[in-house]
């Protein structure tokens, strides 16, 4: 899609033809996200919509005790160490940044007092800064005023790298300053057309100055309140023990009205999926279990009991293919799959075609994932109502073997193609995983259909995902010709997502193999359009960049995804708890409540 | 006595010394990093990772590093957790009192079961009462702890709907109710691992106990005119019970490795689930602290093994 028919676009929702989650809906299937989506509108002047909550309850309190269940349990409570899901979850209960984004990728209000837009002028033209209003009476959960200080001290915090925030990637760069006693404005250091990341969501909680201003950078360790947290969220902390359980009771001086509902809440951790999904829709010991590696089959069965349900949010998960760029089987100045090489049978586009073509997603998906994987041809999720014109995938065996006999892949007296005495054969590695392995067979039996043989091997997860230099097994340094594992998305703004395209992000003994480009892939267009879309402040500009180097990647075949994988959590049948795919799961918790 | 308990004390420090190196070399020589969720995260500038690593030492050379832990541990400090930067000591002690009532249940259990069954088997050898429990021990010990456990959740917990099967070492009940949700919740992790423990040992308790109740001075004691009762208890079943001794002692550290699986599937909060996740986390100094803690346990019992010999056969002396 153009930059023009983007703007288009917006102008039908301006004028109210399109409605905002449509358009929405739209820049998600074509590989953006949500929240960037969301802040196109807001720059180009559509008044973001105010969303509405669902919370019913008419008063405080009185709804029990709220049972959660995590298979891995909480470590830590402070959220600027908080690496892992299960320690931002954890801190999440006691901690509120100043906004969180909803599923649809609209800023939601938490300590701020309304989203910044050009028109309440929280935004500069020049996209140079942003202030945001605070909200006033909001109280730390021992009874102290919520005010700028502590928003700016939190900034001071994050940004000093002896702290060793994990968050300091969005602090270290900006300026945070007090403007009045609930008022602060960030300065952006070049125009920043993604502004919305300091102070909100996961990297935005907000910690108290007076009980962590002793304890900045090197001491950052010793806070006691790092156990016990204080926070302005819902839920008070009681009780503590890590990686087993958190524990907090009802806030009583909440600064939304009603709100919270339950009188206290708990997070176990520990134990696997399968028996986590269990508990909440077999036994309905718990009311909520989070991300349920399931198989659906499985999740189907345990929600015939009726004691809950499996609740599929769409975030930004892939699993894909991906093709090697580069000689993994030779080796050049002590490593293999360097990016001085070219790989003998994959830089032919039409093997890459083929086998992009012998891909059964669909089979994957009915078979494999159910409602847990959806087939997908873009690289970014897609929404099968949404799926992207420029970016297509079909399944068939014939056609495939047509464009390799066409590129004079001609088959051998074993039924394997040969062209110039090189066999069409590949070694396609994964992590062990049942739900992969299967899809590795389905593959691998349209390969052989074709006239592709491929070797299947499996490598334990703990070595495939680690990032040992020592070991020859691991996914970023892909000694193989094809691999398959889930990227996931954690950030609302897909720049970062984006840099795994990028020349200058391959992955090579060089850096250590912490590149972020894993196939190697290369293209002077992507990396120009990267380049571009870093700098460029307009949003729709920017967005247009983002898409093209979607179908940049995907039609070149530099990776294959097979199906986008949705977040899916366990919830008990009565318990109403707003989700959202880009933020963590209690990024709204003071809306969680039962009915009646 | 005294001087060969202190002897045997000191005998100890040396292995305890050797198997911290090798503890410490096999897990600096594993492939791993306890910042790996930093290296992965694209979000994460690799400085902070480096700063973290520097930071807690982790770039020194193997010897350097355990050379500061073993003067950290000389004083006490047992470092702290990568993972949740609490200091090691403080997540034991708080796994301890759980892991210690689990795992000490269910060895009585295994002891009521095993020893009555065991002896009364053997003194009726062949009888059907034997072939039962024969039978039942067999099934018993060939049944791995984690496939129990998963029967059990799925018969009593999901079928049944009678227990839960999520351990909450904290409940917030008070008076009878507290002790009741603990009985309930604990039955079925002490249920696996006690059945378990037991039925190998009532085989071990009936074979004893066979090899004494041959024995001439029990023929003597039965011609004296002595009870049954007297017969068995007093002299066939305190002369069987040594070898036992042995087993039981020499099994309690395999237990708390068994107990490892048992607390997963249960949730149950105790030290085997702190160095499961430890383990994945590449946390270190937790599973240095565990592991450690786990091979003064074995020295222990072993201690505790021959000073037991010594109360049960007096012919035993110790110098």
């Amino acid at each position: 899609m153009s930059e023009r028919k983007l703007r288009d676009l917006i102008a039908e929702v301006k004028r109210g033809c399109v409605s905002r989650r449509r358009f929405i809906q739209t820049m998600v299937g074509l590989g953006l996200t949500a929240p960037l989506a969301s802040q196109m509108l807001t720059y180009s002047g559509v008044a973001q919509a105010q969303p509405k909550s669902t919370y019913k309850p008419t008063k405080r309190g009185g709804g029990g005790a709220l049972k959660c269940l995590w298979w891995q349990g909480a470590t830590l409570l402070n959220p600027h160490f908080a690496v892992g899901t299960k320690d931002q979850e954890g801190s999440r209960i006691f901690y509120e940044p100043l906004a969180g984004w909803d599923h649809e990728g609209n800023l939601v209000p938490m300590l701020a007092a309304e989203a910044p837009s050009l028109q309440n002028g929280g935004l500069s033209r020049d996209g140079l800064s942003v202030t945001w209003k605070l909200k006033k009476n909001v109280q730390w959960h021992d009874g102290k005023p919520f005010t700028a200080d502590d928003v700016v001290f939190n900034w001071e915090y994050a940004a000093d790298p002896a702290t060793a925030s994990v968050w300091i990637g969005s602090y270290k760069d900006v300026k945070a300053e007090k403007l009045d006693s609930h008022t602060v404005k960030v300065t952006f250091p070049k125009p920043t057309p993604y502004w919305a990341d300091a102070f909100v969501g996961t990297r935005g909680m907000i910690i108290p100055k007076h009980l962590f201003e002793a304890y900045k950078g090197g001491k950052s360790r010793d806070a006691p309140a790092n156990l016990k947290p204080v926070g302005t969220g819902p839920y008070k902390f009681t009780d503590f023990k890590p990686g087993d359980m958190v524990r907090g009771e009802i806030n009583t001086a909440y600064h939304e009205p009603n709100r919270p509902y339950f009188d206290s809440i708990e997070m176990k951790g520990g134990g696997d999926a399968v028996s986590a999904a269990r508990a909440v829709l077999q036994t309905g010991e718990f009311d909520y279990a989070w991300n349920i590696q399931v198989e659906d089959e499985i999740l189907l069965r345990m929600e015939k009991g009726g004691k809950g349900r499996a609740e599929i949010t769409p975030g930004g998960n892939i699993e894909h293919m991906q093709l090697n760029s580069t000689d993994p089987w030779t080796e050049v100045d002590g490593e293999r799959a360097s990016v001085k090489t070219k790989h003998p049978i994959l830089s032919d586009t039409a093997v890459r075609r083929a086998l992009g073509m012998l891909v059964d997603r669909a089979s994957v998906q009915e078979h494999i994932y159910g409602r847990t994987g959806v087939a997908t041809a873009n690289f970014l999720n897609n929404p099968e109502r949404f799926r992207s014109k420029n970016t297509k995938w079909e399944f068939n065996v014939d056609k495939a073997a047509q464009t390799l006999e066409a590129a004079g892949w001609k088959r051998g007296p074993d039924g394997i193609r040969v062209k110039d005495g090189k066999k069409l054969k590949f070694v396609f590695q994964t992590s062990i995983n049942a739900p992969r392995q299967k899809t590795q067979a389905i593959v691998k039996q349209a390969c052989q259909k074709a006239g592709i043989d491929l070797e299947l091997k499996a490598v334990t997860s703990a070595v495939f995902f680690s990032s040992d230099v020592a070991n020859p097994d691991t996914y970023p340094k892909f000694y193989c010709d094809l691999q398959m594992y889930t990227t996931t998305m954690t950030q609302p703004d897909p720049e970062l997502f984006m840099d795994q395209f990028c020349s200058w992000q391959a992955s090579t003994k060089e850096n250590k193999w912490q590149g972020r480009n894993i196939t190697r892939w290369k293209s002077d267009d992507y990396d120009k359009a990267y380049r571009a879309a870093e700098g460029e402040l307009d949003p729709v500009k920017r967005a247009a960049l983002f898409i093209r180097m979607n179908e940049l990647a995907v039609e070149d075949q530099a990776v294959i995804p097979v199906v986008y994988r949705p977040r899916v959590a366990a919830i008990s049948s009565k318990l109403q708890a707003p989700l959202s795919g880009w933020d963590n799961d209690f990024w709204n918790l003071r809306d969680w409540y039962r009915d009646a | 006595m005294s001087r060969y308990l202190l002897r045997r004390l000191l005998i100890a420090i040396p292995s305890l010394l050797g198997i911290s190196v090798v503890l410490f070399t096999v897990l600096a020589l594993a492939p791993g990093d306890p910042f790996e969720e930093l290296a992965t995260n694209p979000n994460v500038p690799a400085e902070v990772r480096a700063n973290l690593r520097v930071k807690f030492g982790l770039d020194d050379p193997v010897a350097v590093r355990y050379v500061r832990w073993f003067s950290a541990m000389m004083q006490g400090d047992w470092g702290f957790s990568f993972a949740s930067r609490i200091d090691v000591d403080t997540l034991i002690l708080q796994r301890l009192p759980v892991t210690l009532f689990v795992i000490g249940s269910s060895q009585l259990l295994a002891l009521l079961i095993a020893l009555p069954v065991g002896v009364y088997a053997a003194t009726r050898p062949y009888s059907l009462f034997d072939q039962i429990a024969n039978t039942l021990a067999f099934i018993g010990f060939s049944l791995p702890t984690f496939f129990t456990g998963i029967l059990f959740i799925l018969f009593f917990s999901i079928y049944l709907d009678w227990l839960p099967f999520v351990y909450r070492a904290d409940i917030s009940a008070t008076g009878w109710r507290w002790y009741w949700e603990h009985l309930r919740q604990a039955i079925m992790p002490i249920a696996v691992l006690g059945l378990f423990q037991g039925a190998s040992w009532t085989r071990y308790v009936r074979s004893a106990v066979l090899d004494v109740i041959r024995l001439d001075y029990v023929t003597t004691a039965r011609a004296k005119g002595l009870g049954e009762r007297v017969v068995v208890v007093k002299h066939v079943v305190r002369n069987a019970l040594i070898p036992v001794v042995t087993l039981v002692a020499l099994q309690m550290p395999a237990i708390f490795g068994g107990a490892i699986v048992t607390e997963q599937i249960f949730r149950v909060p105790g030290i085997g689930s702190l160095l499961i996740s430890a383990i994945l986390a590449n946390d270190t100094p937790v599973i240095m602290a565990v592991t450690f803690v786990f091979s003064c346990l074995v020295i222990l019992c072993n201690l505790l093994a021959d000073m037991l010999y010594g109360w049960l056969d007096p012919r035993i002396s110790y110098r």
